[in-house]
């Protein structure tokens, strides 16, 4: 007679095992793989929402770019209010790497609607003079209306800016509006979209720098420099341009770049996303707990079946394996119905705020590795437990 | 889980089916509990064979050691003449699952799952394909009579047709021995006779089977009896024959 030929069960027969064990039991199935549900989708939810935010904001910036630089007088030691020299802008000009430059120059008078408003009443609106070429140096955008041009800089003609427009209540410029700026009526011929990098302007009445110099007492110090600057040599110009304004005091001069900000706030978004990513990893955890939390149970009330099991040929082995398919195959699907759901709040979130979506692939593929880890951890103590029941005590207490 | 070909001891023609030598099993516990004590039978092929005893006796003890799902703590026990005190659990699991068919009081089947099913599990560790699986159960479930009760599931069944799915699914792998743990204790007297009457015909088709009852009539009615009390083989009417 030939030898006893060993038992054996293979892998895809262990899995389909699996399967029909979890779905004689399928409510408890699917509350235990639930809390895997909620921990992938919260961990891909949250870096494919973190990045399509970032890429939003990473557009936003390359679009407005990362070129323009702004120059201030700053406070040197013993300087006082220091302010830039009345040359500065000329000087910048002569910059080769400058592409464009244009300045604003303060004026100390107030803008209102009319001339009974109390003159304390400012609404926060400053007046500035500046030139024609603003608008583009800034990537700006007019909603109504023009902007100043080389024709009406020397008019008594105003562009007004956003917020600026909003105070006054210009709605639009159907009908001519004026203001009273110190003391005399002007025209205003244009209202600005926002400012994305020169958020203060927004709240500014601006004023050709002739007409500026004409009509008021204008310091013709500019209180700042706004400059497009070739992008490739970007260091190197902002490392010259303090000695090229003001050769005196260079130090007192403060160049900064107003996308830094944004860049700063991009990156202050992905400090909160490392704190979802902790609150998703305790739900993963928790997740693993239950599934071997039901793992076990099921240990202690399937003794009949693994006794039965033993009998009809199975090895320690054999059951060990089946109950450790069961919990990969309960993470797994937890895992993958977690997926579907993050990329599909991702999806909707996305769409709500107009971003790209973008979900990592490294989200996809650690959340399945992540699942299938928790899977393989929690099930490895019950698997061993199931495999150690002895048969005869399994078939005699079920 | 292919374990080395040295591991697995072919069984010896001649040899009897089923041989216990001074088999003892405790226990453990304070004091230790004997089920078995110092017992030794011997089964040839092709006998079938009553176990009776009141409860506690060590008659489902006896009939694990016999099909090894139980090790003795000491005393041998050979199957077809292997010394099953030398195989490791790989080889044990071989032998239950090839040789050996057992049938429970409490069925142990799966429930939810088609009967044609639960009988094809007689094979699931066989290494035997699914579809293979699933002809062999259609077979042996015609050959238990319920052929068109295939794709029933258990609890639309019956207790006697129950216990026939659970006999089906010991024969499916046609096993030298059918080892029967109270078979007929959750059936009424109709159905008990009619699996004791299968029982019966497995027998004329050469199989070993032994049957654990606490019917005296069905112990009776068989050809060798084995009294079982407190662990110790009290008659064996085969032995009063001699």
């Amino acid at each position: 007679m030939a030898p006893v030929a060993p038992s054996r069960l293979g892998l895809w027969e262990a899995v389909r095992v699996g399967l029909r064990s979890l779905a004689a039991r399928k409510l408890r199935s699917v509350l235990s793989a639930l809390g895997i549900a909620i921990g992938i989708a919260s961990l891909v939810g949250v870096l494919g929402l973190s990045e399509s935010s970032k890429s939003a904001l990473l557009d936003q910036i390359s679009a407005l770019g990362t070129n323009l630089l702004t120059i201030e007088a700053g406070t040197g030691f013993g300087a006082g209010d220091a302010a830039l020299p009345e040359t500065a802008l000329k000087r910048v000009g002569r910059v080769a790497t400058v592409e464009a430059a244009s300045a604003v120059y303060s004026i100390d008078v107030g803008a209102y609607r009319n001339e009974l408003v109390p003159a304390d009443r400012t609404g926060g609106i400053q007046v500035f003079g500046t030139d024609p070429g603003l608008v583009r140096t800034l990537n700006g955008g007019v909603a109504h209306g023009s902007f100043l041009t080389a024709a009406t800089t020397s008019y008594p003609a105003a562009v007004v800016g956003s917020v600026a427009a909003e105070r006054l209540g210009i709605r639009n410029l159907d009908q001519p509006v004026l203001l009273y700026v110190g003391g005399r009526w002007i025209e205003v011929q244009g209202v600005l979209e926002p400012f994305a990098l020169a958020a203060d302007l927004d709240r500014a009445v601006l004023i050709g720098d002739s007409a500026a110099e004409s009509y008021y007492e204008v310091d013709l110090a500019p209180s700042r420099l706004y400059l497009r600057v070739d992008q490739e040599y970007l260091d190197e110009t902002r490392g010259v341009l303090g000695a090229t304004v003001d050769p005196e005091n260079p130090e007192e001069v403060q160049i900064s770049r107003p996308s830094d900000l944004l860049e700063a706030q991009a990156a202050a978004e992905s400090s909160f996303t490392g704190l979802f990513l902790g609150l998703g990893a305790v739900a993963l955890i928790v997740g693993g707990i239950g599934i071997a939390n039901v793992m076990v149970m099921g240990v202690v009330e399937r003794r009949g079946e693994i006794g039965l099991r033993r009998a009809i040929g199975a090895t320690r082995a054999h059951i060990r394996r089946q109950f450790l398919t069961e919990a990969l195959t309960l993470a797994f699907l937890g895992g993958a119905a977690g997926i579907l759901l993050g990329v599909a709040v991702t999806y909707a979130y996305s769409a709500v705020q107009g971003w790209r979506v973008i979900v990592p692939l490294a989200a996809l593929l650690g959340g399945i590795a992540a699942s299938l880890a928790i899977g393989a951890i929690a099930g490895l103590y019950p698997a061993i437990r199931a495999a150690r029941v002895s048969p005869t005590e399994a078939l005699r207490s079920a | 889980m292919n374990r080395p070909r040295e591991n697995l001891a072919a069984p010896e023609p001649e040899a009897p089916a089923i041989e216990l030598r001074e088999v003892t099993k405790q226990y453990p516990g304070s004091p230790p509990v004997t089920a078995l004590d110092r017992v030794s039978v011997r089964i040839t092929r092709g006998e079938m064979v009553a176990v009776v005893g009141p409860s506690g006796s060590g008659k489902s003890t006896m009939l694990h050691v016999m099909g090894t799902l139980d090790n003795p703590t000491s005393g041998s026990v050979l199957i077809e003449g292997i010394d099953t005190s030398v195989l490791d659990d790989n080889s044990l699991a071989a032998i239950r699952g090839r040789r050996v068919g057992f049938v429970f009081q409490r069925f142990f089947l799966l429930a939810g799952v088609p009967v044609i099913d639960n009988v094809a599990n007689g094979l699931l560790y066989a290494g035997v394909a699914r579809t293979e699986r699933r002809e062999a159960a259609e077979a042996v479930l015609d050959r238990v009579g319920l052929g068109p009760r295939m794709w029933h599931r258990p609890e639309q069944l019956s207790g006697g047709e129950t216990q026939r799915v659970a006999v089906a699914r010991a024969l499916v792998h046609d096993p030298a021995f059918v080892l029967a743990d109270e078979p007929t204790g959750n059936l009424d007297s109709e159905a008990s006779q009619s699996l004791m009457d299968l029982f019966a015909s497995l027998h004329g088709e050469g199989r070993t089977i032994v049957v654990i009852t606490h019917n005296e009539s069905i112990a009776s009615a068989l050809p060798r009896c084995l009294k079982i009390l407190d662990g110790r083989l009290e008659q064996d009417t085969e032995a009063l024959a001699r």
